[in-house]
């Protein structure tokens, strides 16, 4: 059932911009990849914008959030400085990890996001680790936990559903289902289409149209009501696809796990070409926008490339907390 | 008749002639029909033995390696894969207590004749979680049997060692060996499991090395050759049950040791080979014991850094002319 939730012009205009942010650090950072001027692996987010777009807003800037190695959309999504992430990905010492971690471990302390991690799922258990924290210190914040659907083949998903729902933490399970795992898809791994009927026994669950932001934003939103609320955890499934092949800036049509068509018709379903959203906007307001965005990328992208290399000196630093 | 043919193609071969050779042996694990995960060594298995015998997995690690153990506790012969030695982790609770512990604690009644393939795939940027060499984790465990093929030939032979073996063995392979070449019998034969193997008779200095190390190891030592330094080299192969007689023998020649293991320094495989020659060889040497590893901490992403944290034979040279002056 789709929400019928009035959004407010600012909101429009943020949806979009940020949205467009991510599709066109995506872009750069893929064509970037093409040269091989990145070396480290990159998991691009396009045609999935929507999702960690709508969290995010639906959220506070306190609020926590955990995300996975294809993370530079949460990152973005979640308000982290695009000039260290782009310089972590050309792995410098001014990127958000200095360089060590590389496009599948960005981290933003200032707006609580928590480093992605590359095993798939293990940000789940941390996650409810920190939305147990939060109910212990009954500070209010909720925890945004974003995940693929391979993530839920693995035990510490059951394990985790089981004990956010017993023990009402304030956790948002947000499971982007884009129907592949790297070369295989959902229904070569699992004998089910639908993964919230895996937590129906346990918390509200949802299955929405994840390319609807609004759709999106108001699942989230009332789930962390909810979780602030003392109600417990949900869990959102946001169906949606992505546009390049798993990972690097291929479509992985050459390897034959996916056709031209099936691309298609998903771009067809394009998150930013959202009519409830550009219909309140004017075209002059579009172009701003794209100016504003276009300017951030190149600074960021500017701000990597003129950036130094780690000073090999400072290899074993920070092994150890002080 | 022998052939040159690369790591890659031997492993490739090996899984080719078990699967032939016995309907028990199957396969399974993340990407197997994959060219990604697995590089070229799987190539075509697939295709050739289908979905029935060449299962690609759910997300599941700890699970599905749960699942290869029972089959084999039933019996059959499985050949678990794990394309990463990182992902593996979240498979240890199955093969160290179901897998390693079984004959022991049930008296000699329920043996687990599984191989559990992982891959060492480090390099290119990939950073903590996608680089690792965890070999010593699981050398600590009674009960299993860990290889670490250096060459094409112990690749092959090796593979089928540990099929036949009647219990869990954890084959290490390496993706930076996958172009390496080297002479390869063209039919299925064993090598056998807790030997080393001497590929270079020396008399100055012995360096026991494991896999990919021992390519580097014999670029250094090759270098060295001509300014009139004369190395040993001992290729582990197997890393437990350890050849402790290699060890002692060469050590007692040379009187000089250096071990090169590409992982953590702590209690690893250079920790314990020099344990091993402290205890039985003493009297022997002539001076420290050196060990080259990893530094004690995570592999870092950039490729500057990756440079001074991985080691390559110039790095094993300069450690033997330390040693040698
Ligand atoms: C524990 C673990 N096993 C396997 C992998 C290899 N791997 C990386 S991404 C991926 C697919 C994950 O798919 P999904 O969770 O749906 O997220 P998506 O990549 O589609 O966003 C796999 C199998 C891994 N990184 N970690």
């Amino acid at each position: 059932m789709k929400t019928n939730l009035k959004i407010s012009k600012e909101q429009s205009l943020a949806f979009y911009k940020d949205m467009l942010r991510i599709r066109k650090f995506e872009e750069a950072i893929s064509d970037v990849s093409e040269d091989k001027e990145i070396k480290t692996p990159c998991h691009l987010y396009i045609g999935q914008e929507a999702i960690a777009v709508g969290a995010c807003r639906a959220v506070e800037k306190e609020d926590y959030a955990f995300a996975f190695y294809r993370g530079h959309g949460h990152y973005i999504a979640k308000g982290g400085d695009t000039k260290k992430m782009v310089a972590e990905i050309f792995c410098k010492s001014t990127g958000c990890c200095k360089g060590r971690g590389g496009s599948m471990h960005l981290i933003s302390p200032e707006v609580n996001l928590f480093g992605s991690t590359a095993i798939v799922a293990g940000q789940i258990a941390p996650a409810a680790g920190v939305a147990l924290s939060s109910k212990l210190r009954d500070d209010k914040k909720v925890t945004l936990l974003f995940f693929g659907e391979g993530a839920t083949e693995e035990g510490v998903f059951s394990e985790i559903v089981n004990f956010a729902s017993l023990k009402k933490l304030p956790l948002i399970m947000i499971c982007e289902n884009n129907n592949a795992a790297a070369h295989m898809k959902l229904s070569e791994r699992q004998p089910i289409d639908d993964m919230y009927l895996k937590t129906e026994p346990y918390m509200p669950s949802f299955q929405i149209d994840g390319n609807d932001v609004i759709e999106v934003y108001s699942k989230v939103k009332e789930a962390a009501e909810r979780a602030r609320d003392g109600q417990g955890p949900t869990f959102i499934e946001c169906m949606t696809f992505r546009w390049k092949g798993h990972v690097g800036p291929l479509l992985d049509i050459d390897k034959g796990l996916r056709t031209a068509q099936e691309i298609d018709s998903w771009k067809a379903k394009d998150p930013l070409l959202n009519k409830d959203i550009l219909s309140g906007l004017l075209d002059s307001e579009i172009r701003d926008i794209e100016l504003e965005v276009d300017d951030e990328v190149k600074q960021a992208f500017r701000f990597a490339r003129e950036s130094s290399k780690p000073d090999p000196a400072t290899l074993l630093d920070d092994i150890y907390a002080d | 008749m022998v052939r040159e043919i690369t790591y890659a193609d031997a492993i490739k071969e090996a899984f080719d002639q078990l699967l032939e050779s016995s309907p028990d042996t199957f396969v399974m694990g993340i990407g197997v029909k994959s060219p990604w995960y697995v590089g070229n060594s799987m190539k075509g298995i697939f295709d050739k033995y289908g979905e029935e015998r060449i299962i690609d997995i759910p997300i599941s690690e700890n699970g599905i390696t749960g699942i290869t153990i029972g089959a084999a506790m039933a019996g059959m012969r499985p050949i678990m894969v794990h394309p990463r030695m990182d992902f593996m982790y979240l498979a240890m609770d199955q093969i160290i207590n179901s897998a390693s512990a079984a004959n022991y604690m049930f008296g000699g009644k329920s043996n687990v004749p599984v191989t559990i393939r992982s891959i060492i795939n480090r390099g290119g940027e990939q950073g903590a979680q996608h680089s690792q060499a965890s070999q010593a984790m699981y050398m600590h465990i009674p009960g299993i049997k860990v290889v670490m093929p250096s060459t094409p030939y112990d690749a092959k032979g090796l593979l089928v060692s540990s099929v036949k073996d009647n219990n869990p063995v954890i084959y290490i392979d390496d993706r930076w060996l996958y172009n390496e070449k080297g002479d390869v019998p063209e039919e299925m034969y064993e090598v056998p499991i807790g030997k080393a193997n001497i590929i270079r008779e020396g008399k100055d200095l012995t360096i026991v090395a494991t896999s990919y190390m021992v390519s580097q190891a014999l670029v250094a030592a090759e270098e060295l050759a001509d300014k009139g330094i004369d190395i040993e080299i001992i290729d582990l192969r197997t890393i437990k049950p350890i050849d402790e007689d290699a060890i002692i023998t060469s050590v007692k020649k040379t009187g000089k040791l250096l071990v090169v293991d590409a992982a953590w320094r702590h209690a690893g495989v250079a920790a314990e080979v020099s344990a091993i020659a402290s205890e039985k060889a003493f009297s022997y040497l002539k001076q420290p014991i050196h060990r080259l590893t990893l530094p004690d901490c995570h592999a870092p992403a950039s490729s500057v850094l990756e440079e001074v944290y991985y080691i390559r034979s110039d790095k094993i040279k300069e450690k033997i002319q330390e040693m040698i002056k």
